[in-house]
C-alpha cells in the first residue's frame, strides 16, 4: 500500500494550490475550443450522454427525455419520450442484422420500464414495464447476442428483449456497475462487493450464477471499469483504487489515496477522518488501455498500469468534486465538475530534478510541497517515481450554470457537456468550424454556378 | 371658358428631351430672373406656386356640379394654401379622358361596361406654377349617369422635373392604388347590383301579383292592364339588364390584372375576385354552396327588397355616393394608405429622393453584406420610398385580411388542423429544408398561387373570407384580438425553454410561415420593380463598375464574377435568401417582432408591439423593467431601428466619444463581436449609452433585436449569444450579487463598461482603424455627420470582409499539393497587406463569420446565431 502525503505546507499552502488551479487567466492559447453551441431540449438536470456515431449523440436525464442530437449541426433529431421519471442508465450499441443495421438506444428508469429504441426514426422497438426494481446500469455484450440489466437483480435479456434468466435478488443497493469479462464472465459491484457472475449460453437456455464475491473493498464501490484485457479497475468511496485482474480476478494493484491536512494532523484524527473520506471519493475512472485516470474529490490522479505507479495528481483540480473526466485522443486530459466549469490539462514532463523549478511547474511543486521536508520526500521518490509528470491546466471551458454532470467528446468535432442547468453545450474548436463555413459557402457558390 | 390646360406629353426620355429645355442651362439663369419675389431659399421650387408642398388631390367629375375637389393628402390646408383647388380639379378633370363608355353601344341592346385602363398624363399650369401627374379611373355607381363616375388622382408638385423623372415610379405608385380602389368599387358594385335586382324581382313579383289581379278584375285588355304588363316588360328588361351587368362585373377579365407593375396587387385582386365571383354565381344561379348562401343570407340579414318605381328620380335630387361608399371603406382606407405612402415617398427635393432611390439600388446590390450596418428603411419619418415599394406595407390589409380569416371560428378548425399536420409532415420528413424549398419553388413558378395556397387551401376558408366583409368593423377588431391570442399562446409555450420551435402553437407558426411565403414572395419582385424603374431613368447605376477591390485583389474568376450574379440578380441567389426567410424554425421573439407588419390598425399594433416585448423577455427568462422612461426612450425593443434613430444615436455617440478616453476599446468589442455589458445604477444613463454605441454594432437586426438596452436580472450564457450590447442594473440588493456574479463568470466572453465608475474591463485594442472613427478629438459637430462618417468608415470594413470572406485561395488551397498551413498562412498575409494589425483582423473575421452565416442560412432574425465564437485574450481594466 502506498501512501502520499501531500500538502505539507499547511493551509497557507492549500489555498496556494487551489490559487494556482483556477487562475488559469483568460489568456489560453492552447485551448481551442473557441466557439460554442448552446442545446435546449431538457426540462431537468442531463446526467447521460452516449455516442451513437461519429456525429450523433444522446443524452437523457431527470426529465424522462432521451434526445438525438447532430453534434456538428446542433440539431435535435430525435426525440425520445416514454419514461414518466428520470433515466438511470442509457446505453447505444449497433446491431447489425442480416437484413439492415440497426442503431439502437438502450433507456432504463426509475418509473422500472426499460426501452429499446431506434435511434434513427426515434421508434420505440420494445418495452420492458414491470420490472422488479428500477435498473441501474445496462451492459450489452455483443458477442453473446445479450443484453444485461442490473438493479436489483441481474436480468439478461435476448436480442429480442425476452427474459432469459436473472439472479436472485441481490440486496436492497443493488448493482450499479457492470463491467464485461473475458470467458463469458461479467463483474458487478453491489455496495462493497465486486460480484463476478457467470453467464452460461447452451443452445436451449441461459443461465447465470454468482461465482465469486470480491469484498476487498472496505466502503461503496463508486465505479467500476475495464482497463484493458488484462486488468480492471475500481474504485471506492474512500479513495481507494484496486486494479483487478480479468482472467483470476486477483489484485494487481491496491492504491489508496488520502489527501491529508498536515495542519491538524494529530489534533482530531476522528473528525480527519471522515473528512477525508469524503474528500478522496472516487467519483470516475477512465482508462486509454495503459492509463488510468481518476476523479477523487475536487481532484484528479493519473495512474499508470504499466509502471502501477501514480504519474501525476492534482488535489485541487475544481472548486468542488469532480464529476467525470477523460484521457482525450491528443493526450490530454478533461474533467468535469460541480462548480460548473470543464478543465483541460496537458500531462507534461518534469524538468530533470537538477534544475530550478520554472514558475510554470509552480502548481505541482506546490502540491508536493515546499517545506523544509521537501527535498527529502523529492529525493527519496525521485527513483521510483521517474515518469513523474505534472498535470497543468491549459485550458478551462465555463459556460454551465450548475453542476457539469458528464461530457462526450467527438475528437475534433468538438466536446458536448451536459449539465444541470438542463442545458448541452457543444464546445467546438472556432478555427476549424471556420473553415468549414467556408468551405461551405464555397460549395453552395459551386452549386449555383457562380464559381 | 377655361384654357385647354398644357398637357406635356409624356414620353422617352430621349425624346422628350427635345422639347424639354433644362432650366438649369447657364443662359436661362442669367436672364430675367423668373420669380420676383423670390424667397429667401432659393432651393425652395415651389417658393412661387401657391401651396407650401407637394400634395395629392382627388377630385371628380361630378354629374351634378361639375369637376370639384374632394381631398388632399396631406389633409391640412396649410399644405395647399391659396391654391385654387376648384380650378385646378377643373383643369385636370377637363383633360379628355377615355371615358369607359357604358351604356347602349351601336348594334347591341343591353348597356355594356367597359373596363378601360386608366389614362395617365402629366398637366402643367404654367400660371399656378403647379404641375401634377394626373391619373383618371373611373367607377361604377348603379345610379351614376351611364354607371360611371369619373375620378382623378393627381400629384401636384411645383417641380415639373419631379414628376417627369419620377414618372414611372409615381405611375406603378397610382395603379396600385388605383386598382384597389376599382376592386372595391367592383365589390361594392356587383353587391350593390345584386341588391337592385332582388328589388327588381320583387317588383315583378308584386306586378305580376297585380297585373293577374286586375286581369280577373277588369279584363285583359283594359288599359290599366296594358299599362301593367308594359311596366311589367321594363323591370323584366331592366331586371335581364341588371343580371347581364352583374355577369360582365363579375367576370372582370383577370388578364387585365396581369400588368407588370401591378403584380403586388393581384394577390388580393384575385382572391377578392374569386370570391366575389365565387359568392356572386352560387347565389345567382342559385346552384351555389348552401353554405355560402347562408353566411351571404346572414350579410344582410335585415334587408328586405323594395319596390322600384317605374320613374327613377330625377338624378339631381339624389344624393350621389361618395367615394368611401362607392368602394367598400376598407379598400378605402387601404387606399388612402397607400396615397399616403406616395406621398410621403415623394415628399422633399427631387434631388434627395433621386439620391435615395440611387442609395437604395446600391444597397439591393448589396444584400449579402447589406445585414451589417445598413439600417431597414422602411422608417416612415424619413420618408424614404421604401414605404412605397414596401410590400408588407401594399399588402398590409391583404395580409391582414388573411391572417385574420382563420379567427372565424368555422374555418379556424381546418386551419389549424391543417397546419397541424403540416408541422406532423415536417417532423417526419426530417430536415425543415426540405419543406421550405418545396415552398421556394413554387415561390418562383407563380408567386400568386403561392399565396392563394398559403392563405386558402380548402374551400372552407374561402368561405369565411367571404363571411367576413372588408367593411365589417369587427373584422378589425377580430382581427387584433387573434393576434394577440397567438402572441400569449406561443409566449406560454415560450416559458418551456426548450420547444422553440415545437412549442409553438400551430395557428402561429401557421400566420408567421403563410406570411412568410407572402412576404418573401414579395420581397424578390419588389426588388425587380424598384430596379426596373431606376433602371428605365438611368442606367448609370447598373453600369457602374464592380468595386474596385474585388478586381484589383482577386485574380480568380471566382470573386470577380461573384458580384456579377448578384447584379445580374441570380436568380438562385434571391431564392436563397427567401429561402433562409421562409424557415419555419423561427425562434419565438422573432416571430413576434415580426407580427407588427402584418397589423392593420395601429391599435393593434401597439398590442403586439406590447406582447413582442413580453415574448421577447419571457423567451429569455428574463423581466426587464417595464418603467416608464422606457416608452420615451428614442430605442425601444419591438419597433423597428429607423436610420433617424441612428442618426440621432450618432450624436450620442460623438458625445460618449468625446466623453470616453477608452470608447475606442469598447467599439473594439462590439464590432469584434465580443458583448459589450454596460453596467449602470440610473437607467437612462445606460439606456442613453446603449444607444449612443448602436451604431457600432453589426448586424443589429431590422428590430435591434441583437441589442438589449435595459436588462435587471442576471444573464445566461446564451443571452450572451443572442445580444451584442447589454444594458445592466446595477443592483445593490442581494440580488445583484447573483448579477456580479455571472458578470464576473462569463468576465471572458464580455466587456464591461461600467458608466457608474467610468470604467471599462475588455481586450486591449491598439490599432489605428478605430481611432479614425473614435476620435476624441474629432471635429466632427453633429451627430448625423458623425454617424455617416462612422457609417463609411464600416462600410469599408464591410467591403474588407466580403472581399475576405468571397476570396477563394484564402479559404481553399490553390493547388493540390498545397496544405492547410499554406492557406491559414495566406489568410493572414492578406489581412496585415490590408493592413490591419491582428486585433482588427478580429473584426474582420467576426464580420466575414457573420456574412458566412448569413449567406449560407438566409437571414436569421431574433436569436440569430446558432453558434457562438469567443477568443481567450486576457482582459484589461481601462479607467478615465
Amino acid at each position: 500500500m502506498l501512501r502520499w502525503i501531500l500538502g505539507t505546507r499547511g493551509s497557507h499552502g492549500s489555498a496556494e494550490n487551489r490559487c494556482a488551479a483556477l487562475c488559469i487567466g483568460e489568456e489560453q492559447p492552447k485551448n481551442c475550443y473557441t466557439e460554442l453551441q448552446v442545446l435546449r431540449g431538457h426540462f431537468d438536470i442531463v446526467r447521460f450522454l452516449v455516442q451513437i456515431d461519429d456525429f450523433r449523440f444522446a443524452s437523457a436525464g431527470d426529465d424522462g427525455m432521451v434526445l438525438v442530437w447532430n453534434v456538428e449541426t446542433g440539431e435535435r433529431l430525435v426525440e425520445l419520450r416514454a419514461h414518466t421519471q428520470q433515466i438511470t442508465a442509457l446505453t447505444a450499441y449497433t446491431c447489425t442484422n442480416s437484413e439492415k443495421t440497426l442503431t439502437a438506444l438502450i433507456t432504463a428508469s426509475s418509473d422500472r420500464v426499460m426501452c429499446l429504441w431506434d435511434a434513427d426514426t426515434g421508434q420505440r422497438l420494445r418495452t420492458m414495464s414491470n420490472l422488479q426494481s428500477s435498473v441501474k446500469c445496462v451492459l450489452v455484450l455483443d458477442h453473446l447476442d445479450v443484453c444485461l440489466s442490473g438493479g436489483n437483480e441481474l436480468c439478461v435479456w435476448n436480442r429480442d428483449f425476452q427474459l432469459q434468466c436473472k439472479t436472485v435478488h441481490c440486496r436492497d443497493s443493488g448493482i450499479t456497475a457492470l463491467v464485461d469479462l473475458p470467458k463469458c464472465y461479467v463483474a458487478a459491484t453491489i455496495d462493497k462487493e465486486i460480484v463476478i457472475f457467470k453467464l452460461n449460453v447452451s443452445e436451449t437456455e441461459m443461465s447465470i450464477l454468482a461465482i465469486r464475491h470480491l469484498t476487498d473493498h472496505q466502503d461503496t464501490i463508486r465505479t467500476l471499469i475495464r482497463v484493458n484485457d488484462d486488468l480492471f479497475a475500481s474504485g471506492s468511496h474512500i479513495g481507494e483504487v484496486i486494479l483487478w485482474d480479468t482472467l483470476d480476478w486477483t489484485i494487481q494493484a491496491y492504491e489508496r489515496i488520502l489527501w491529508e491536512e498536515p495542519d491538524r494532523e494529530g489534533q482530531s484524527e476522528i473528525k480527519m477522518g471522515q473528512q477525508k473520506r469524503s474528500e478522496a471519493s472516487i467519483q470516475h475512472l477512465h482508462s486509454d488501455g495503459e492509463r488510468i485516470v481518476a476523479a477523487v474529490g475536487s481532484g484528479l490522479f493519473v495512474y499508470n498500469t504499466k509502471m502501477k505507479t501514480v504519474v501525476a495528481y492534482r488535489k485541487f483540480a475544481h472548486d468542488s468534486d469532480v464529476l467525470y473526466t477523460k484521457l482525450l485522443h491528443n493526450g490530454q486530459v478533461m474533467s468535469c465538475s460541480e462548480d460548473g466549469s470543464v478543465r483541460i490539462w496537458e500531462l507534461q514532463e518534469l524538468p530533470l530534478p537538477a534544475e530550478p523549478a520554472s514558475s510554470g511547474f509552480f502548481g505541482l511543486f506546490s502540491t508536493i510541497g515546499r517545506s523544509s521536508k521537501h527535498g527529502s520526500v523529492q529525493s527519496k521518490k525521485l527513483p521510483e517515481v521517474s515518469g513523474l509528470c505534472s498535470l497543468e491546466l491549459v485550458g478551462d471551458l465555463i459556460g454551465h450554470s450548475g453542476a457539469v454532470q458528464m461530457f462526450l467528446s467527438f475528437g475534433k468535432r468538438g466536446v458536448v457537456t451536459c449539465s444541470a442547468d438542463h442545458l448541452l453545450i457543444v464546445w467546438k474548436d472556432g478555427e476549424r468550424e471556420s473553415h468549414l463555413r467556408s468551405l461551405a459557402l464555397f460549395l453552395k457558390l459551386e452549386e449555383k454556378g457562380c464559381l | 371658358m377655361i384654357g385647354s390646360p398644357d398637357v406635356v406629353a409624356f414620353t422617352k426620355d430621349d425624346d422628350y428631351g427635345d422639347s424639354y429645355t433644362d432650366p438649369c442651362l447657364v443662359p436661362e439663369e442669367f436672364s430675367v430672373p423668373l420669380i420676383p419675389h423670390a424667397n429667401a431659399n432659393p432651393w425652395l421650387k415651389t417658393s412661387y406656386a401657391k401651396f407650401s408642398k407637394d400634395f395629392i388631390l382627388i377630385s371628380e367629375f361630378s354629374e351634378q356640379v361639375g369637376p370639384q375637389p374632394l381631398l388632399t393628402i396631406p389633409d391640412d390646408p396649410k399644405v395647399c394654401g391659396t391654391f385654387d383647388l376648384n380650378y385646378f380639379s377643373l383643369r385636370i378633370m377637363s383633360v379628355d379622358y377615355q371615358a369607359s363608355f357604358v351604356g347602349h353601344p351601336p348594334g347591341t341592346s343591353y348597356p355594356k361596361l367597359n373596363f378601360v385602363e386608366d389614362s395617365k398624363v402629366v398637366l402643367g399650369d404654367s400660371k399656378e406654377g403647379a404641375f401634377a401627374y394626373v391619373h383618371h379611373l373611373t367607377l361604377y355607381d348603379l345610379e351614376a349617369r351611364g354607371f360611371v363616375r369619373p375620378f382623378c388622382m393627381a400629384y401636384i408638385s411645383a417641380d415639373e422635373r419631379k414628376i417627369m423623372q419620377q414618372f414611372q415610379l409615381l405611375s406603378s405608385g397610382f395603379s396600385r392604388a388605383s386598382e384597389c380602389l376599382k376592386s372595391g368599387n367592383r365589390k361594392a358594385f356587383a353587391n350593390e347590383l345584386e341588391k337592385k335586382l332582388r328589388d327588381l324581382e320583387y317588383t315583378r313579383s308584386v306586378l305580376h301579383k297585380e297585373t293577374e289581379l286586375q286581369k280577373t278584375n277588369s279584363g285583359c285588355y283594359s288599359t290599366q292592364v296594358i299599362e301593367k304588363a308594359n311596366e311589367l316588360a321594363n323591370v323584366e328588361k331592366s331586371i335581364y339588364e341588371h343580371k347581364d351587368l352583374l355577369r360582365q362585373i363579375t367576370s372582370y377579365p383577370n388578364s387585365k390584372r396581369r400588368d407588370a407593375d401591378q403584380v403586388q396587387c393581384e394577390p388580393e385582386d384575385r382572391a377578392d375576385t374569386s370570391t366575389l365571383d365565387h359568392t356572386l354565381s352560387s347565389n345567382h344561379s342559385g346552384n351555389g354552396d348552401k353554405h355560402v348562401e347562408a353566411d351571404s343570407g346572414n350579410q344582410h340579414p335585415s334587408y328586405t327588397p323594395q319596390l322600384i318605381k317605374a320613374k327613377s328620380a330625377k338624378c339631381f335630387d339624389k344624393r350621389l355616393k361618395t367615394l368611401e361608399e362607392l368602394c367598400e371603406s376598407n379598400f378605402f382606407l387601404q387606399t388612402m394608405d397607400q396615397l399616403n405612402a406616395i406621398e410621403k415617398t415623394f415628399r422633399g427635393d427631387l434631388c434627395f429622393i433621386y439620391t435615395s432611390q440611387v442609395d437604395r439600388a446600391l444597397l439591393s446590390k448589396q444584400k449579402i453584406t447589406s445585414f451589417l450596418f445598413e439600417s431597414e428603411r422602411d422608417d416612415e419619418e424619413e420618408g424614404s420610398s421604401r414605404n412605397f415599394y414596401d410590400p408588407t406595407h401594399t399588402t398590409h390589409h391583404v395580409s391582414s385580411n388573411f391572417s385574420g380569416e382563420p379567427m372565424n371560428l368555422e374555418s379556424y378548425t381546418p386551419y389549424a388542423e391543417r397546419s397541424q399536420n403540416k408541422l406532423v409532415l415536417e417532423t417526419m420528413e426530417g430536415p425543415p429544408e426540405s419543406s421550405t424549398s418545396d415552398v421556394t419553388q413554387e415561390t418562383s413558378e407563380d408567386a400568386n398561387d403561392t399565396e392563394m395556397k398559403g392563405s386558402f387551401s380548402s374551400d372552407r376558408s374561402i368561405e369565411a373570407f367571404i363571411n367576413l366583409s372588408p367593411a365589417n368593423p369587427e373584422g378589425f377588431s377580430r382581427i387584433s384580438t387573434s393576434v394577440a391570442c397567438t402572441v400569449t399562446s406561443s409566449e406560454e409555450e415560450g416559458n418551456v425553454p426548450s420547444v422553440a420551435a415545437a412549442g409553438k402553437t400551430p395557428s402561429s407558426l401557421e400566420h408567421e410561415s403563410d406570411l412568410n411565403h407572402g412576404e418573401v414572395f414579395e420581397t424578390g419582385h419588389l426588388v425587380q420593380m424598384d430596379t426596373a424603374c431606376c433602371m428605365g431613368q438611368d442606367g448609370f447605376i447598373y453600369e457602374e463598375p464592380l468595386p474596385e477591390p474585388v478586381q484589383e485583389c482577386c485574380e480568380d474568376t471566382v470573386v470577380k464574377r461573384e458580384p456579377l450574379s448578384l447584379l445580374q440578380r441570380d436568380p438562385a441567389l434571391q431564392v436563397d435568401y427567401v429561402l433562409g426567410e421562409s424557415t419555419l424554425t423561427l425562434p419565438s421573439p422573432s416571430m413576434g417582432l415580426m407580427l407588427p407588419e402584418l397589423n392593420p390598425s395601429s391599435l393593434s399594433e401597439e398590442m403586439v408591439k406590447m406582447n413582442v416585448e413580453d415574448v421577447s423577455d419571457n423567451a429569455s427568462y428574463m423581466s426587464t423593467s417595464t418603467s416608464s422612461d422606457r416608452a420615451a426612450s428614442p430605442f425601444t425593443y419591438g419597433s423597428p431601428v429607423t436610420l433617424k434613430q441612428k442618426k440621432k444615436a450618432g450624436h450620442s455617440a460623438l458625445r460618449f466619444i468625446r466623453q470616453y478616453p477608452f470608447a475606442q476599446q469598447a467599439i473594439f468589442c462590439l464590432l469584434s463581436g465580443r458583448t459589450l455589458v454596460v453596467l449602470g445604477a440610473d437607467e437612462g444613463t445606460v439606456r442613453k449609452l446603449v444607444n449612443a454605441l448602436l451604431i457600432f454594432v453589426p448586424n443589429l437586426g431590422k428590430y435591434g433585436e441583437t441589442v438589449q438596452p435595459w436588462l435587471s436580472t442576471s444573464f445566461q450564457l446564451s443571452d450572451l449569444q443572442r445580444w451584442k450590447l447589454i444594458g445592466l442594473q446595477r443592483v445593490v440588493s442581494p440580488a445583484g450579487s447573483s448579477l456580479l456574479h455571472s458578470l464576473s463568470r462569463y468576465s471572458r466572453y464580455i466587456g464591461i463598461l461600467d458608466c457608474d465608475n467610468k470604467t471599462l474591463r475588455c481586450p486591449t485594442y491598439k490599432g489605428t482603424l478605430i481611432g479614425h472613427m473614435a476620435d476624441h478629438r474629432t471635429q466632427i459637430k453633429r451627430g448625423s455627420t458623425y454617424y455617416l462618417h462612422v457609417q463609411s468608415i464600416l462600410t469599408q470594413l464591410t467591403a474588407k470582409a466580403f472581399l475576405y470572406t468571397f476570396c477563394h485561395h484564402l479559404h481553399l488551397p490553390i493547388s493540390t499539393d498545397q496544405d492547410a498551413n499554406s492557406v491559414v498562412q495566406r489568410r493572414t498575409n492578406f489581412l496585415l497587406q490590408l493592413g490591419y494589425t491582428e486585433e482588427e483582423s478580429k473584426i474582420i473575421r467576426f464580420l466575414s463569420e457573420l456574412i458566412k452565416q448569413h449567406y449560407l442560412q438566409g437571414p436569421l432574425k431574433g436569436v440569430s446565431q446558432s453558434y457562438f465564437s469567443f477568443s481567450y485574450t486576457t482582459s484589461y481594466l481601462y479607467k478615465i
